[in-house]
């Protein structure tokens, strides 16, 4: 057994729904228990020191791993940041275990476990760009990780992993591309930090529906036949792979169900894109070209 | 005495920390805070009315179609459209909530509560027909034990033969869970965050490949449900008989009820709901009447002024005001500390006479030789979600089956310039209210009371302590470096914390941390 290499890492919880935790249980090859339990990619095991929401301990002895592993394991491991970083108020709206009777502000564990990461990823649109709770007026001050460590000064690389959730796959097909052959690099990454791999196509360029827009059926009210576009699809603006990829072992997508796109995969969705079920008029359309929304 | 502080609380969703105070191995006092506050009903203002059923998903990753419904209705309520959402609509919001159900169920038992009761790292040996316990074997001889390491040690009673079934099944219940996703996404495109709830009804389109395709994926979950997690549930009864007594609570219950068997802009009562609404006081039944709800405000850090009805709710923080210790709200009803979650429902529907459930818990009782009166506590709470699950999961196919391909599924509707909503349902973990006030076609105002703000609320303008609060005191606690106990009862409830934090904020200086609903 001794054939097999421990990566360690640590999945913290800031800003967040849990949802991106729920949605990479999802998983389906590699599925979870064989990501938990067993070689993600041969030789290889991702031992998950920190997850809140399925390991063991409580308290004192789990913050403990977040306080130690800089030092233990410096340059060695993976940083997975689920949830938006809340900035204002020095940090107090999440806080995340204590510390001589103080809370540790969440902005503190990414700061300090992220410098001495190898790499950090952001899983989902809250951790990769601010994502919901970052909102207008974005009450708690909310950032995203790479926004966050750039003004801390940390230079680790950091992978963003849109989405509201983050598909199971783009996150386990990241951590398998990076035992397998390390970090990407810049030219695999877009604009926005994400993987050409999973958000190299506009969802409408691929979508099952593309053939009514080109032709010019529209469905008008929920459960007709058509393409979506009139009712608020945000396809044609998001970089996403949904309709090759789907959900839930394949079972289906969005767009699939009769529901428009959110643009889920794309920073602060519902501020840019305007409301869900809306057309996304002209000048927001033009507005998108000059926004990178990170 | 002593104080033990737990923070965080993990296998739950959310950010936690549990303060009890302890003197001669049994807890006196206890206080629990959350520690995120994001600000839903700050971002939800002006925006467009149906986008609520959308963002307010984002509460809670684990129960975002118990949101979603709550909005929807209260979308239906205030679009006036109620009465006129079609069948198939009801229908599969009901298939896709209770999927839910099932995913929300299977994952507590096992994912987050299993672990205090299953010793997985006393797998020793591992036989050829055994694959899960072969992966757990496999695990545990590399000696690298995250996440199962550190753990509170002890008192692990199961036999060795019921311990390896369990470790075998929380194995298997990641599967099981994941399967009632992809059950769920066959309506609702995916999961989580699901996108087919709308008001007036649903998007997606039933088919009979599609209802094919749900009955297949339910009976293997249904399987096992039957033959899993009931049997280990009752197994985990078995060894932890003491259980059942400790952890009790408020012994008051409340529950909107879910389900609706018919189209109706009446209140729950009238919607026939498969799992019904009522509040249990003093051993009595009686009908919801939602006028009686009312948040209060003494020892949360907000203005006084903020007591209130929800639908005429503010939050206005108050920071170091005098003997308050939370940003939890205390929602009331009639004054009262309910509990809520499978345990009141189930007790709802129990004496409400609603069958199959009273059959069922009465078959489940004679098994576990309790009495009604009995079924209670950490045990009581963790049976009655298991066999809520059985119940969901059998009515469900019924449901299916009533689908009609072809026929509408969403009223149709405008968003109106001035209206108000109310929407009562229940997520997995308890009653779940939105109340919703439009202005000039935008949000005005939307509150939300969540289970969680019921079951973790601190104490009320009478001094009266919340649930989780009350459930505590009283809780044997053996050793103080390894409170398990503890960590049982608060499980117990299945706390979303995510969902219980209106808004948060740092009482500074004084290291508390809170969360607030």
């Amino acid at each position: 057994m001794g054939s097999v290499q421990e990566v360690p890492a640590v999945w913290i919880q800031g800003a967040c729904c849990s949802g991106c935790s729920v949605s990479v249980l999802n998983a389906v090859a590699p599925d979870i228990a064989a990501s938990l339990l067993d070689e993600i990619v041969p030789g290889k095991h991702l031992n998950l020191r920190f997850q809140p929401t399925v390991m063991a301990g409580s308290g004192e002895p789990v913050v403990k791993i977040l306080l130690d592993t800089p030092g233990e394991k410096k340059g060695g491991y993976v940083l997975v940041v689920e949830g938006a970083i809340p900035t204002a108020a020095d940090g107090a709206f999440c806080a995340v275990g204590e510390r001589d009777g103080r809370p540790i502000p969440f902005a503190e564990h990414v700061e300090k476990l992220a410098a001495s990461a190898l790499a950090v990823v952001a899983l989902g649109d809250c951790a990769a760009f601010g994502g919901i709770p970052s909102t207008a007026p974005n009450p708690t001050g909310c950032v995203g990780t790479a926004k966050f460590l750039a003004g801390k000064g940390v230079k680790t690389p950091v992978i963003n992993l849109g989405g509201c959730p983050a598909h199971p796959d783009w996150f386990l097909g990241t951590v398998a591309h990076v035992l397998l052959r390390g970090l990407p690099a810049a030219s695999e990454l877009d604009p926005w930090g994400r993987p050409k791999l999973f958000y190299g196509k506009l969802v409408h360029d691929s979508c099952q529906r593309r053939g009514q827009f080109d032709t010019g059926r529209f469905a008008r009210k929920p459960g007709e036949a058509g393409c979506l576009y009139l009712l608020g699809c945000k396809g044609p603006m998001t970089y996403a792979d949904c309709p090759e990829r789907l959900w839930n072992g394949g079972t289906n997508w969005c767009v699939g169900s009769g529901a428009p796109c959110q643009g889920c995969a794309e920073a602060r969705f519902f501020d840019r894109f305007g409301p869900v079920y809306e057309k996304v008029t002209d000048d927001r359309l033009a507005g998108l070209r000059e926004d990178s929304g990170a | 005495m002593k104080t033990i502080t737990i923070d965080p609380v993990t296998r739950i969703e959310g950010h936690l920390k549990i303060e009890a105070v302890v003197d001669g191995g049994v807890v006196k006092e206890a206080r629990s805070s959350g520690t995120l506050f994001r600000g839903f009903e700050i971002f939800l203002r002006g925006r467009d009315p149906r986008d609520a059923a959308r963002m307010t998903q984002r509460v809670c990753g684990v129960c975002p179609v118990g949101h979603a419904t709550a909005s929807a209705l209260a979308l239906d309520d205030a679009f006036g459209v109620a009465d006129a959402v079609p069948d198939n609509g009801r229908i599969v919001r009901n298939l896709v909530l209770g999927s839910n159900f099932l995913q929300s169920h299977i994952l507590h038992f096992y994912a987050l509560a299993a672990l205090d009761y299953v010793d997985v790292a006393a797998i020793d040996e591992a036989g050829p027909d055994e694959p899960a316990l072969r992966q757990v074997k496999r695990f545990l001889d590399r000696g690298e034990l995250g996440p199962f390491v550190p753990r509170h040690e002890g008192d692990f009673r199961l036999p060795a033969a019921a311990n390896r079934g369990a470790v075998a099944h929380y194995v298997k219940a990641l599967e099981m869970r994941r399967l009632a996703h992809e059950m769920l996404a066959i309506w609702g495109g995916r999961m989580p965050l699901q996108v087919t709830t709308v008001v007036g009804g649903v998007q997606c389109a039933p088919t009979d490949d599609k209802i094919a395709a749900f009955l297949a994926k339910l009976d293997r979950i249904r399987d096992f449900i039957r033959n899993a997690y009931l049997p280990d549930v009752l197994a985990v009864a078995g060894a932890y008989p003491d259980h059942f007594d400790f952890g009790r609570g408020v012994d008051a219950f409340l529950a909107y009820g879910c389900f609706d068997g018919v189209a109706s802009s009446g209140p729950p009562s009238e919607r026939r709901r498969f799992l019904p609404p009522g509040v249990i006081r003093s051993g009595r039944l009686e009908a919801v009447d939602a006028s009686k709800i009312a948040e209060h405000v003494r020892h949360s850090w907000f203005a006084e002024d903020c007591a209130a009805a929800p639908a005429e709710g503010r939050t206005e923080p108050a920071v170091g005001k005098e003997g308050a210790y939370s940003w939890l709200k205390s929602p009331r009803y009639d004054g009262a500390p309910h509990e809520v979650g499978p345990m009141a429902r189930t007790l709802v529907a129990y004496h409400a006479g609603a069958e199959p459930i009273k059959g069922a818990v009465d078959g489940l009782l004679a098994q576990a030789g309790l009495t009604v009166g009995k079924f209670g506590g950490v045990l009581g709470r963790h049976a009655a979600r298991a066999l809520e699950a059985a119940l969901v999961a059998d009515a469900m196919k019924g449901w299916a089956l009533g689908l009609k391909p072809g026929e509408p599924v969403c009223a149709e509707s405008t968003v109106p310039a001035e209206a108000r909503g109310v929407g009562l349902t229940e997520a997995p973990r308890g009653a779940l209210g939105h109340w919703l006030d439009v202005a000039d076609g935008r949000i005005r105002n939307y509150q939300l009371v969540v289970p969680t703000t019921w079951n973790a609320s601190p104490r009320d303008a009478d001094g009266v302590p919340g649930p989780i609060e009350q459930a505590l005191v009283g809780t044997p606690v053996r050793d103080d470096e390894n409170p398990v106990e503890i960590v049982r009862v608060v499980r117990s409830f299945d706390p979303c914390l995510a969902c219980a934090v209106h808004i948060v904020r740092f009482r500074r200086g004084e290291g508390r941390t809170v969360r607030v609903v």
